[in-house]
């Protein structure tokens, strides 16, 4: 398996203080990484980071065997896409808002992609109603379709279910293993759920101040934690 | 009582006999509102779009607020200012574009472009911060994000554009000294009010005003239908 | 509809309010006049010593001699000061105003610029000149705005045998006040007629303009027809609200023989010769 992401010495700060500090990191090809650990543990920051939103002040990323120092090409950066907690939607109808995804890449956005991704999601009826007037569920599948029909190689999704009620979030979830079994996308998931995180994820990582505590096969993660923190997260400690 | 029943009437009038010297005004008028309107709008919504996506503007403590006090520019000083660049003696004076329209659109561009940019700069600024985030995480350019993050601003844009087209239309001031007034060259149906008035003609001065309401009303009723068109609600 | 009144009321009481607040004792007269007394200063020289003496304030409002006239015949005015002769004796005749005084004169000049393109210099009548200039078909530029300058500038035409306001690419119909007109010609180098107070007190910002006919003073001037007389006249009471009384006082005092005294000397310090020439009857008379 190659890997999508090298992370060498990365960190991300401001000033003194580093929101990000992973020595090390490798993201592998076609995998599903959750991600859990505490509010402000840096998980989002790395996100924006493999997203190439922002450049880390240190170190390095690889992305797909190519160093990206500085900023990313286009092409790069068009190769991942994010969705976010809150699904950012623009004011017009619910398919302007899928066909976005496509537009800003410069695709051809008449080659049925759009109405498939919104049947895929349920959307079909929804097509031509203003986004605006969507539930947080159905926003959030507006949301998932936008960044799925430019076909990415790595999809990041920062808390997507977190405001979700449990139809959606089994729905999201359908459609995210999919893509990652059918496409061999590589999905990087920010949860606060660790049932989620068990359901989804090959691997989990436990982010606390901006370190990865320890990031293992989900199952170890869980059953066997190594660490003292990821022994008392999975128990629904709270870690400070 | 009198003048004002009469004013509609002769307004009427004056539209049905399709009075030469009443249309060479009003389309005066429109020509010069719309050249200024355009080549604000064409300057000032980038610049606008420019500064209100530009998170850490250098200058901005002082740029803001001279673009706010250019908002509340009195047309008169604009159009004194641009005689005086326009004058023989000015530095402009070789264009001899004083007493002419092009000097009127000067002026009323002047007048419209901090409209423009303020507004639009405010409306940019009004949408959600974070869909510059999602637009680049979704792999579009510099320029795709501020083309969208512009048609999301698109209420508060159009209202930039009335507004600035509102300012310029209804101005007499500037024109009145840049333009001079003169008739079949430079007037205006602001400046054509304000003589009749002088004259005494209360009765035609109005139902030019009525003219010129109506001219507004007509264009921002198709502002409107465009905004409405656009999905806003 | 009522709720949308009571604000509209409001409003209007408060203007109300502010206007009425400090006028309870004294008496006002509303003066309607042209630009050209009010502009030169000289209501300014004169008013205080009318106020100070018959404890009224005076309102002046200068507009056009069309608009002075039309604010005469609305009622709007107690009294009018202006320059039209016909137009002023109409407004008598259709029973608009009681009486017409003499107050003064002074005169027109017609300017033009330095190097003449029409070659009108030294023609002594200002009809004439307009010929000449209309032959030329150098510009000309007119008040064009009903005034009593463009009212004598038709009649000038009329008397070159032409039709006034001339349809011409060369004739430039302002229709603006005098300082705006001179302005522009001079930025231009039009002709243009002017009376020569306005011409004047505006001269050192007019370095492209010279007088053509006219002369340098009153005195020198070579055509009678440029001779500008202003009158007074009391607005018809019969309209209601007007103040016919403090109107008659007003007359009275601005034609006596002491306020022209003062007339005639205005301006003298600041052009060298006087702005405006003495003309009641009771200076006539003296």
């Amino acid at each position: 398996m190659t890997a999508t992401y090298e992370l060498a010495d990365v960190r991300h700060c401001y000033g003194d203080r580093c929101v990000v500090d992973i020595p090390t990191l490798e993201v592998r090809s076609g995998e599903i990484l959750g991600l859990v650990g505490p509010s402000g543990a840096g998980k989002s920051t790395l996100l924006r980071l493999l997203n190439f939103l922002e450049t880390p002040t240190h170190g390095l990323i690889t992305y797909a065997g190519v160093e990206i120092g500085g900023d990313a090409s286009l092409a790069t950066r068009r190769d991942v896409t994010t969705v976010f907690q809150r699904p950012m939607l623009l004011r017009r109808s619910v398919a302007a808002n899928v066909r976005i995804g496509r537009k800003l890449h410069g695709l051809d956005t008449k080659d049925g992609s759009t109405e498939r991704w919104l049947e895929k999601l349920g959307l079909t009826d929804l097509a031509d109603a203003p986004a605006r007037t969507l539930s947080a569920g159905e926003a959030q599948r507006v949301a998932l379709a936008r960044a799925l029909v430019v076909e990415p190689s790595v999809l990041l999704l920062d808390e997507p279910t977190g405001n979700l009620d449990p139809y959606n979030v089994g729905l999201l979830e359908e459609i995210v293993r999919s893509e990652n079994a059918e496409r061999g996308t590589t999905i990087i998931v920010i949860t606060h759920d660790v049932f989620q995180a068990r359901r989804l994820a090959d691997r989990t990582g436990l982010m606390v101040s901006g370190r990865m505590v320890e990031l293992a096969a989900t199952e170890a993660f869980f059953s066997a934690p190594q660490q003292p923190q990821t022994a008392a997260f999975v128990r629904g400690d709270l870690l400070i | 009582m009198g003048t004002l029943g009469r004013a509609f009437t002769d307004a009427l009038g004056l539209l049905w006999n399709m009075d030469a010297a009443l249309i060479e005004t009003v389309l005066l008028t429109l020509q010069v509102t719309l050249v200024a309107l355009v080549i604000a709008l064409a300057v000032g919504i980038p610049i606008g779009a420019a500064i209100g996506l530009t998170r850490h503007l250098p200058g901005r403590w002082l740029i803001v607020p001279l673009i706010y006090t250019g908002m509340g520019l009195p047309p008169v000083t604009v159009g004194l200012f641009t005689y005086l660049v326009l004058s023989n003696q000015g530095p402009l004076g070789g264009l001899g574009w004083l007493f002419t329209p092009s000097g009127m659109i000067v002026a009323q561009t002047i007048i419209a472009f901090p409209l423009v940019v303020g507004l639009t700069m405010a409306a940019v600024q009004g949408v959600d911060p974070n869909l510059p985030v999602q637009m680049l995480s979704l792999g579009a350019t510099r320029r795709q994000v501020a083309t969208v993050t512009l048609l999301e601003a698109r209420v508060g844009v159009t209202a930039a554009v009335v507004a600035a087209y509102g300012a310029i239309i209804s101005e007499v001031g500037a024109v009145m000294l840049v333009g001079g007034n003169i008739e079949g060259e430079t007037r205006v149906l602001t400046t054509a009010i304000v003589l009749e008035t002088r004259k005494g003609n209360f009765a035609l001065a109005l139902s030019l005003g009525i003219i010129l309401l109506s001219l507004a009303f007509l264009t921002n009723f198709a502002f409107h239908r465009l905004q409405v068109h656009q999905g806003v609600r | 509809m009522r709720v949308r009144i009571i604000p509209f009321v409001v409003v209007m009481l408060l203007a109300a309010s502010c206007g009425g607040g400090s006028s309870d004792k004294v008496r006002v007269l509303r003066l309607a006049t042209t630009t050209s007394t009010n502009d030169s200063g000289l209501l300014n020289a004169l008013l205080p010593a009318f106020e100070a003496e018959y404890e009224a304030r005076v309102d002046v409002v200068a507009v056009g001699t069309g608009q002075a006239i039309a604010l005469g015949e609305a009622g709007d005015a107690d009294v009018i000061l202006v320059h039209a002769r016909a137009r002023e004796e109409a407004f008598v005749a259709e029973g608009h105003g009681t009486v017409r005084s003499d107050v003064m004169y002074n005169d027109f000049v017609i300017v033009g610029p330095t190097d003449d393109p029409a070659s009108i210099a030294g023609i002594p009548l200002a009809s004439d000149v307009l010929a000449a200039i209309a032959v030329a078909e150098a510009t000309f530029a007119s008040r064009g705005d009903d005034s009593g300058t463009h009212s004598k500038e038709r009649s000038l035409w009329k008397t070159a045998g032409m039709t006034s306001d001339p349809d011409a690419g060369w004739y430039k119909s302002l229709g603006q006040g005098m300082g705006s007109t001179l302005n522009y010609a001079n930025e231009v180098g039009a002709y243009t007629l002017t009376d020569r107070g306005t011409f004047l007190a505006q001269g050192e910002s007019l370095p492209g303009l010279q007088v053509m006919v006219g002369g340098a003073s009153i005195d020198e001037s070579t055509d009678p027809s440029l001779l500008n007389p202003y009158g007074v006249i009391p607005v018809n009471p019969d309209k209601g609200g007007i103040d016919a009384e403090l109107a008659e006082v007003f007359v009275e005092w601005l034609t006596s023989v002491e306020t022209q005294e003062t007339i005639e000397t205005f301006g003298v310090d600041s052009f060298g010769q006087p702005l405006f020439y003495p003309d009641s009857e009771a200076w006539r008379n003296r």
